[in-house]
């Protein structure tokens, strides 16, 4: 056969396997999740359901041979192409033209009356059809030469594609128009506005001498100060590990890692424990100062030191980023001049440093806006849009167009930020690249300004390890809230209690459940955040595609959206058929792999820099598909990024908790949930236990991914020296 | 085909089987102390081998919850938590109507909530409001009504749950309408606003803070201030002098939930006197309604305290329900 036989005989068999997966599907497989309300087809696939009178079913059966028909006269022609989306947005349609409760359209209703009875979500036969429908339509454009015709990349595209749209713009999109609707149920621009303009959103009133701002300024103010404070802190802190003789500068990096492994409410707790009115710190100010010990600590006080203490660390390492990065020929050149340490920190140091500045000062903000579990513990009367936001849909004022109105403001507040920082960081990144050589010694810093960066550095890097002290402490006393310190294993007992039972090992621990349901939930989502993210980079980075840029804009785009938003949106999609998966493990795995997977590409895309293309070029060339380059090349390659994106994405999944706690059950319910729960009945030993074992299982897991990093690294190295030093 | 098992794989990854309860399990809503659920769920696991999906949330965020899954319930039993919203759930039809064989057994005013809700729901346990004060906090005179409670020694210092979430401070709210006259009760609570700290989202927040001295006062259930007091908090507890009110802890079926057998069989064994003795063991020290169940020796006497003639009827019903929490949020929740 000559090489165009084979490539077509093999594109046949393809369409053929995407065909009967179809047939399976319309045919076979149960079309819903459960079958309908006085529904009893023979078979329980589309088939059997339309063939029972359910005739909104039909479009989508008939497709399987008009497209078989289709496919036979002409793979590659656009009639197969238009027709394989038709069937997909058949699918689509139908599944939201009947609802739960009866039909969404009235002439369906009319048609057909089964429809009055409504129809249950999607289930395995809907979701293969769609994969189907789907596979054809990546089948033929690869035919018609998309993506260089390469069948793997081409079928990545139209599948990331149609998850990022199932799994981040609809959310966002049915959450935009819940703003709309109105509590007769119709959808106006009326009920919006009342609740765009509401006066608890956008009151002044406390710049003025009154009680309390509105919410979205309540944010702002705590988002600006926030950020304020972290960048100074984090500046700070950079200038003395870059620029001084410090001694301990591995353990202050350590010690900027510890926020990112730490469960959220811990710190807000620990707060509580030293700050609050019985806290250990303000009682003995009451007792130096001889005044009463006030609740000071609750509000925007207790929020914002509790924010320091967890994003300092990012600004820390995005300024020691860009101090590292200054071309020390420069300050030296000006000193040579005749210029002081002063005025060469002023005028070289500072205005190089000011995008970075600027990046780490969004960064915080953005960090900060989306926060949710230090206001809720520490906010006192001190509401921001995350809380509120968390209020109106699990709370007993339960008003999802509120929620979704308060949603979209917090979304457009951080998307700004988002556009705001990559403009920063497009300027940043002339910075580095200005040195031709790095020789030189880089200045050191100015005496006055030294022992400013150290007042502020030892106070932080005190309170870092008072709370932390209190976290270490706090699971393994009495009652650390009343400074009951009798050593006990009472509260560990209380979590993580077992037996052995006729049956085996029972698990009585009230906290098993919720464990168990992070680790499953957390090792599937990690290995599936990893792949996706580093496939998507690896089709940005070497792909040509028709709307690339769209698409990569769009995998950002659900990273810049909010935890609490998208937890909203989620609730507001998949709540009710056709994607009826709330209440399930998936819809957790999916909430996080869509919201890590920008990280993994991250990850990926800075890898694949580094790549030199010439060797998946070579690949190719010697007649391998773009899957098998993929495989047998560029994996191997990236192999540290994609331990990078595993590590990354497990610990999120571990302790994220803004997203989730919209989306746990009493089924699957997760430990930042159950953490968040304790916390609010004030069992605060349980909490803090609870995380402290988190703690150390994130760092057992986090040691094991990196010994899989190192034994790799160095494989990849041996790799490295055999194949590329002789190429150049 | 290898590009499309893998996309295929991950997909199907995503689409987990739906959640079609199995027979053994038994998915509880349970809006007392965390403590206590986590015994209850835990017993009858022990004793029946069904296992319980136990979720904690504080009456009114569980009322909200079902009227969010109505069209598709979720859970099977309500137990727990202040009767007034169990009432407005039968009233809205979310809970099912069950007569257990273990009727005959209860007190009077059990049996009350099920007469007001054609037997949707059913007492459980009973227990007083008042509130709960820091002794290291709180100077003498210890204040001993409602009205002391305005003193502006007080200031900032006193905190209630939000009636919107919490089905404690919903009572008051109630108690203090049926002790004053509703205009006079909202001049009194707008009054105590300057005192109050926070609003908390559970009824007996308040208390834990108190007892960690972050508050000095907490409007709760007596028997939650006896409980702190019990495990060693300098508590006093408080039952106003002007008279209180008093909740009937209610447990209600789920109309529509997965598992309707094992529903009833938690119910009737939570009606059992075993199961309510379980209560003093998770130091909750409500009075049973079973009569046969034993009385906690510290649980507060109602017969001993100046108890209001709590209307339950109209004060659980939706209508007077949404009508003094807009009233509440128009005059006091939205105005901090």
């Amino acid at each position: 056969m000559t090489p165009d036989e084979l490539r077509a005989s093999r594109a046949a068999r393809e369409r053929l396997a995407w065909l009967a997966l179809l047939a399976l599907a319309v045919l076979v497989l149960p079309w819903h999740q459960s079958l309908p309300q006085g529904a009893t087809p023979l078979l329980p696939s589309a088939l059997g359901l339309a063939l029972e009178g359910r005739g909104w079913l039909w479009p989508v059966v008939l497709a399987l041979p008009v497209l078989i028909w289709a496919g036979m006269r002409d793979a590659a022609g656009r009639l197969f192409l238009g027709l394989a989306l038709a069937g997909f947005g058949l699918l689509v349609a139908q599944g939201f033209a009947v609802g739960l409760r009866g039909p969404q359209v009235g002439w369906i209703g009319t048609l057909f009356p089964a429809a009055g009875s409504g129809q249950t979500g999607f289930g395995w036969g809907a979701f293969t059809a769609g994969i189907a429908f789907l596979g054809l339509t990546a089948h033929c454009l690869a035919l018609r030469g998309f993506c260089r015709g390469d069948r793997f990349a081409g079928g990545s595209v139209v599948f990331i594609v149609a998850l990022l749209s199932l799994f981040v713009f609809f959310p966002i999109l049915k959450l935009a128009l819940a703003a709309f609707v109105g509590p007769d149920g119709e959808i106006a621009l009326g009920p919006f506005l009342n609740r765009l303009f509401a006066p608890d959103i956008w009151r002044l009133d406390c710049f003025t001498g009154g009680r309390r701002c509105g919410v979205v300024i309540n944010s702002l103010v705590l988002g600006l100060l926030a950020a304020t404070i972290c960048t100074a802190l984090g500046l700070a802190l950079a200038l003395i590990v870059a620029r001084t003789s410090f001694r301990f500068k591995q353990t202050l990096r350590a010690l900027s890692i510890l926020p990112i492994i730490t469960p959220p409410f811990v710190v807000g707790v620990a707060i509580i424990v030293l700050f609050g009115r019985t806290g250990l710190v303000t009682q003995f100010g009451a007792e130096v100062f001889d005044v009463r010990p006030t609740r000071w600590v609750y509000g925007l006080t207790g929020i914002l030191m509790a924010q320091v203490l967890a994003f300092t660390p990012i600004t820390f390492l995005v300024m020691l980023g860009t101090v590292e990065a200054i071309n020390p020929t420069l300050e030296e050149a000006s000193q040579t001049l005749g210029a002081g340490p002063v005025k060469t920190f002023f005028k070289i140091t500072w205005p190089l440093l000011r995008p970075g500045i600027a990046a780490a000062f969004l960064l915080a903000f953005i960090e900060s806006l989306a926060d949710f579990g230090n206001p809720i513990v520490l906010g006192g009367g001190y509401e921001v849009l995350s809380t509120r936001i968390f209020f109106a849909v699990v709370g007993a004022r339960y008003d999802l167009g509120n929620a979704a109105t308060l949603a979209m403001i917090l979304l457009t507040l951080t998307l700004v930020a988002f556009w705001l920082q990559n403009r920063w960081l497009g300027r940043k990144s002339y910075v580095t690249v200005t040195g031709k050589s790095d020789a030189g010694l880089a200045s050191t810093l100015p005496f006055g300004l030294k022992g400013v960066a150290w007042a502020v550095v030892i106070p932080f890097v005190t309170f870092t390890l008072g709370v932390y002290l209190i976290v270490l402490l706090g699971g393994f006393v009495q009652d650390i809230g009343r400074w009951d310190l009798t050593p006990t294993f009472a509260h560990l007992r209380t979590a993580f209690a077992f037996e052995m039972g006729l049956t085996g090992l029972e698990f009585y621990g009230s906290a098993w459940n919720s464990m168990q349901t992070t680790l499953l939930v957390s090792a599937i989502a990690a290995p599936l955040t990893t792949l996706i993210g580093i496939l998507t980079a690896w089709l940005v980075s070497r792909q040509d595609f028709k709307g690339r840029n769209a698409f990569e804009f769009g995998t950002m785009l659900s990273f810049a959206i909010p935890g609490t938003v998208v937890g909203v949106s989620y609730v507001a999609a998949f709540n009710v058929p056709p994607v009826d998966i709330t209440g399930t493990a998936a819809i957790l795995v999916i909430c996080f792999v869509f919201r890590n997977m920008p990280v993994g590409m991250r990850a990926g895309l800075a890898a694949f820099a580094q790549i030199d293309r010439s060797m998946e070029e070579a690949s190719q060339t010697m007649g391998a598909s773009g899957a098998t380059t993929l495989r047998r090349v560029v994996v191997p390659l990236v192999k540290p990024a994609v331990f990078t994106a595993l590590v990354y994405s497990f610990v999120t999944a571990m302790t994220a908790v803004s997203a989730v706690i919209f989306l746990v059950s009493a089924r699957h319910n997760m430990a930042t949930a159950y953490i968040m729960g304790r916390v609010e009945a004030g069992e605060y030993a349980l909490a803090i236990t609870y995380s402290t074992v988190l703690m150390i299982v994130m760092i057992v897991c986090i040691l094991l991914i990196q010994f899989l990093v190192g034994a790799r690294k160095l494989g990849r190295r041996r790799e490295f020296q055999g194949q590329v030093t002789p190429a150049e | 085909m290898r590009k499309s098992t893998i996309i295929s794989a991950t997909i199907a990854g995503f689409i987990s089987v739906p959640a079609v309860a199995s027979a053994d399990e038994l998915v509880l809503y349970c809006s007392v102390q965390e403590e206590w659920c986590r015994l209850m769920g835990e017993s009858f696991q022990r004793e029946t081998g069904i296992n319980v999906l136990m979720t904690r949330r504080s009456s009114g965020e569980t009322f909200a919850q079902l009227m969010a899954e109505r069209d598709q319930p979720r859970g099977d039993v309500w137990w727990g938590g202040t009767g007034d919203p169990h009432l407005q759930a039968a009233e809205e039809g979310l809970t099912a109507a069950y007569e257990s064989p273990m009727m005959s057994e209860l007190q009077d005013w059990a049996l009350s909530q099920a007469e007001a809700s054609g037997n949707r729901t059913i007492g459980i346990y009973a227990g007083a409001l008042g509130y709960g004060y820091n002794r290291d906090l709180v100077d003498d005179p210890a204040p001993a009504c409602w009205a002391d409670l305005l003193e502006e020694r007080f200031a900032d210092d006193v905190q209630v749950a939000n009636p919107n979430s919490s089905g404690t401070a919903y009572t008051l709210l109630a108690t203090l309408v049926q002790i004053m006259g509703e205009d006079e009760a909202f001049e009194f609570l707008g009054q105590l606003d300057q005192n109050i700290s926070q609003y908390t989202q559970s009824g007996a927040a308040p208390i834990r803070n108190a007892a960690t001295g972050e508050t000095a006062i907490g409007i709760v259930f007596l028997h939650d201030a006896v409980a702190q007091a019990v495990q060693g908090a300098p508590i006093g507890s408080v039952a106003p002098c002007e008279g209180t009110g008093y909740e009937i802890g209610s447990m209600s079926l789920v109309e529509g939930g997965p598992n309707p057998d094992n529903a009833r069989l938690f119910y009737d064994w939570a009606l059992s006197p075993e199961a309510q003795a379980l209560g003093a063991e998770a130091n909750s020290f409500q009075v049973p309604s079973n009569v046969n169940a034993p009385v906690p020796p510290e649980s507060p006497s109602l017969d001993e305290i100046t108890l209001i003639d709590y209307d339950f009827a109209p004060y659980g019903s939706s209508e007077v329900r949404q009508h003094l929490l807009a009233r509440w949020d128009a005059e006091i929740g939205s105005q901090r």
